[in-house]
């Protein structure tokens, strides 16, 4: 493990209302994240691990505790700060890929950017040499449903590492393809985080967890366990 | 997002739901088509009643004086028609006097006229627009000749039976001949014929080239009016302040003739082109006040039908909110990517409503005598109606995306 402190979360707790009913999905979480890890977070349906990912990501704000991201406390701020945060610190990769189905592979790159308030032709540059690096220089014009799975995946990690964010925030990258596309996803993570990326990815596979340097598991809640491998 | 990017985006949109986006749009467009078509007409009804209506049918600072007026406009009682058939006529003394009496340079016509036929080599033309007049009437009515020559004062005072035909009698009655010198009969009495007139086109449809003048003293008299009797006396001034001098000069001959108490209201009338146009722009006016009316009711029916299809449009589209909010899209960029949609749309509505309003505005143009005038005010309003009405329909739908929770909006299928 190396590198300065990237995410502090502590107590962090969220709670839903449901009609009469309040709904604990975190229950005080206490964590740390530093930079250039790769880290998996497990645990079974029900253990608040989408809940927490969507806190790191910054989609949610946590019912009280304190989340600091890079030196910054988030969880005091308000919907277009956090914008601005999603925007340039967090790159998602979603399990359905969630591209604009009628965008080319090189608009839906340029998206962040053009939140980012990039200018057309350097945005269009970052764009294509984001997608170069996943492989896919040749199917920039590509609409998605011309797209394979892994394709689309990649598309998908193109757009969240465009705008060079902090952290790749990865929410069961490989529910939706086959164990040969998953291992090529799964080289391509690998392969960033060589580089130097950090990468927090939420699944309920084993295997696919294994990929990680540091599991943390949630049950009910709260941290269950927080192991860190020996590297591969 | 930029703008230009945001208009681009939208026109995407909107081109991809091809069907969607024409059906919603239909308030807007037939809201402008209306806007378009009818003051393209009204306008060029105006140019047609300033230009060539009133200037034709009553000359240009030209009055008549009459028993009452000839071009009877808006509701007139009848009350009012009872008493201007008690008014004594215009006789040929008041017209001597007038003419006398007048200080200001003028041209003066006397005119009478009623429907008869006129008859050719047993051809017969029926409804056809007789006239008794004196000399200068051409001048006044400024009415060049085709062929042959007016008639005379010599003429006129001796009543010589001669006769001008309007073009499209004489067409009628001759087809290629020469109709010069040859004898017609006008109310089965023989004239002949010294000239044709040039073609004076028609109002309303109806043609100006269907008449026959004749010297006012000439036998036609006994079938126009009773004894020296006329229907009205033309004046002609040099200008609009010499016409009003004439008028005012011609009202106090004409109260003094009649032995009227300054209390008495006048008992004839004097009529001017600017009483009809008048007249014309309070129809115009009228016409003018009703169209926001319902040029309104189908913007607001238009401006409900796109908030509608927004509000399904941004029901359908949740996840790609979602989607963009989650790479970083603010609130406001959300909202104005709707509401440039929204927008976009009106305005493509507005434009389609103006090239067919246009287009409608031509179709009558060359149908009917109505001419069209685009003005330019109504393209400008179409376009900021157009734009307005989408942006206020997509204030609603476009702040209920902007405000959708990223998480649950990126869960929707």
């Amino acid at each position: 493990m190396s590198g300065e402190s990237l995410i502090r979360v502590s107590g962090l707790t969220r709670e839903y209302r449901m009609g009469a009913e309040t709904v604990h999905a975190l229950r005080g979480v206490d964590m740390e994240i530093r930079r250039n890890e790769y880290l998996a977070i497990m645990g079974p349906s029900g253990s608040g691990k989408s809940t927490l990912m969507n806190l790191i990501g910054c989609l949610d704000s946590p019912t009280c505790g304190e989340y600091w991201l890079n030196g910054v406390e988030v969880s005091q701020m308000q919907d277009d700060e956090l914008a601005r945060v999603r925007n340039r610190e967090i790159g998602f990769v979603f399990q359905t890929f969630n591209l604009l189905p009628r965008a080319s592979a090189l608009h839906n790159v340029e998206l962040p950017l053009i939140y980012a308030g990039m200018s057309g032709r350097e945005r269009r540059q970052h764009a294509a040499r984001a997608l170069e690096r996943v492989g896919l220089a040749d199917r920039m014009a590509h609409k998605p449903n011309e797209l394979s799975g892994g394709q689309r995946q990649r598309v998908a990690i193109a757009r969240a590492l465009v705008n060079d964010p902090s952290i790749l925030l990865a929410d069961e990258p490989t529910g939706n393809l086959d164990s040969s596309t998953s291992a090529e996803i799964m080289a391509v993570f690998e392969e960033l985080y060589r580089q130097g990326q950090t990468v927090v990815m939420v699944t309920h596979e084993a295997d696919i967890a294994s990929h990680a340097r540091r599991v943390v598991t949630l049950l009910d809640g709260v941290v269950n366990s927080d192991t860190v491998r020996e590297a591969a | 997002m930029p703008f230009a990017e945001a208009i681009r985006l939208a026109l995407r949109v909107i081109w991809t739901q091809k069907m969607k986006s024409s059906f919603s749009v239909i308030g807007v467009f037939i809201g402008v088509t209306f806007l378009i078509a009818v003051v393209t007409v009204v306008e060029g009804m105006n140019a047609y009643m300033t230009e060539s209506f009133a200037n034709k049918l009553l000359g240009v600072n030209t009055f008549q004086l009459r028993r009452y007026p000839g071009v009877q406009m808006g509701d007139i009682s009848s009350e009012t028609r009872r008493q201007w058939r008690r008014r004594p006529r215009i006789t040929y003394e008041d017209a001597r006097a007038v003419e006398a009496g007048l200080t200001v340079p003028v041209l003066v016509a006397w005119e009478s006229s009623n429907r008869g036929t006129v008859e050719y080599d047993g051809k017969v033309a029926r409804d056809i627009d007789l006239i008794a007049a004196t000399e200068e009437w051409f001048a006044i009515r400024e009415m060049d000749l085709e062929t042959g020559r007016a008639f005379s004062a010599q003429e006129v005072r001796t009543g010589q039976p001669v006769v001008v035909l309007g073009n499209e009698l004489a067409e009628r009655l001759f087809d290629d001949r020469d109709p010069i010198g040859r004898e017609v009969r006008v109310r089965r009495i023989p004239y002949r014929v010294i000239g044709v007139a040039e073609p004076q086109g028609s109002v309303f449809g109806m043609s100006l080239d269907k008449f026959a003048v004749a010297p006012a003293l000439s036998p036609l008299k006994r079938f126009v009016n009773p004894p020296r009797v006329l229907d009205e006396l033309k004046v002609r001034a040099n200008s609009q302040a010499e016409l009003e001098a004439a008028i005012a000069e011609t009202e106090a001959i004409m109260r003094s003739r009649r032995g009227l108490r300054p209390t008495q209201e006048s008992n004839f009338s004097i009529e001017t082109a600017d009483a009809v146009l008048d007249f014309w722009d309070r129809i115009n006016q009228f016409l003018m006040m009703a169209l926001p009316g319902l040029v309104s009711i189908s913007l607001v029916v238009g401006g409900i039908v796109i908030m509608n299809i927004m509000l399904m449009a941004v029901a359908e589209r949740t996840r790609e909110i979602g989607i963009r909010k989650s790479l970083g899209a603010r609130r406001r960029d959300i909202m104005r990517q709707f509401l440039v949609e929204s927008a976009t749309l009106a305005t493509v509505g507005a434009l389609m409503g103006i090239a067919f309003g246009l287009g409608m505005a031509a179709l009558v143009q060359a149908t009917t005598f109505l001419p069209a005038r685009v003005a330019p005010w109504s393209i400008v309003v179409a376009v900021i109606l157009g734009a307005g009405v989408g942006i206020g329909a997509g204030l609603y739908p476009a702040s209920r995306a902007a405000r959708l929770d990223p998480v649950e909006a990126i869960r929707q299928e």
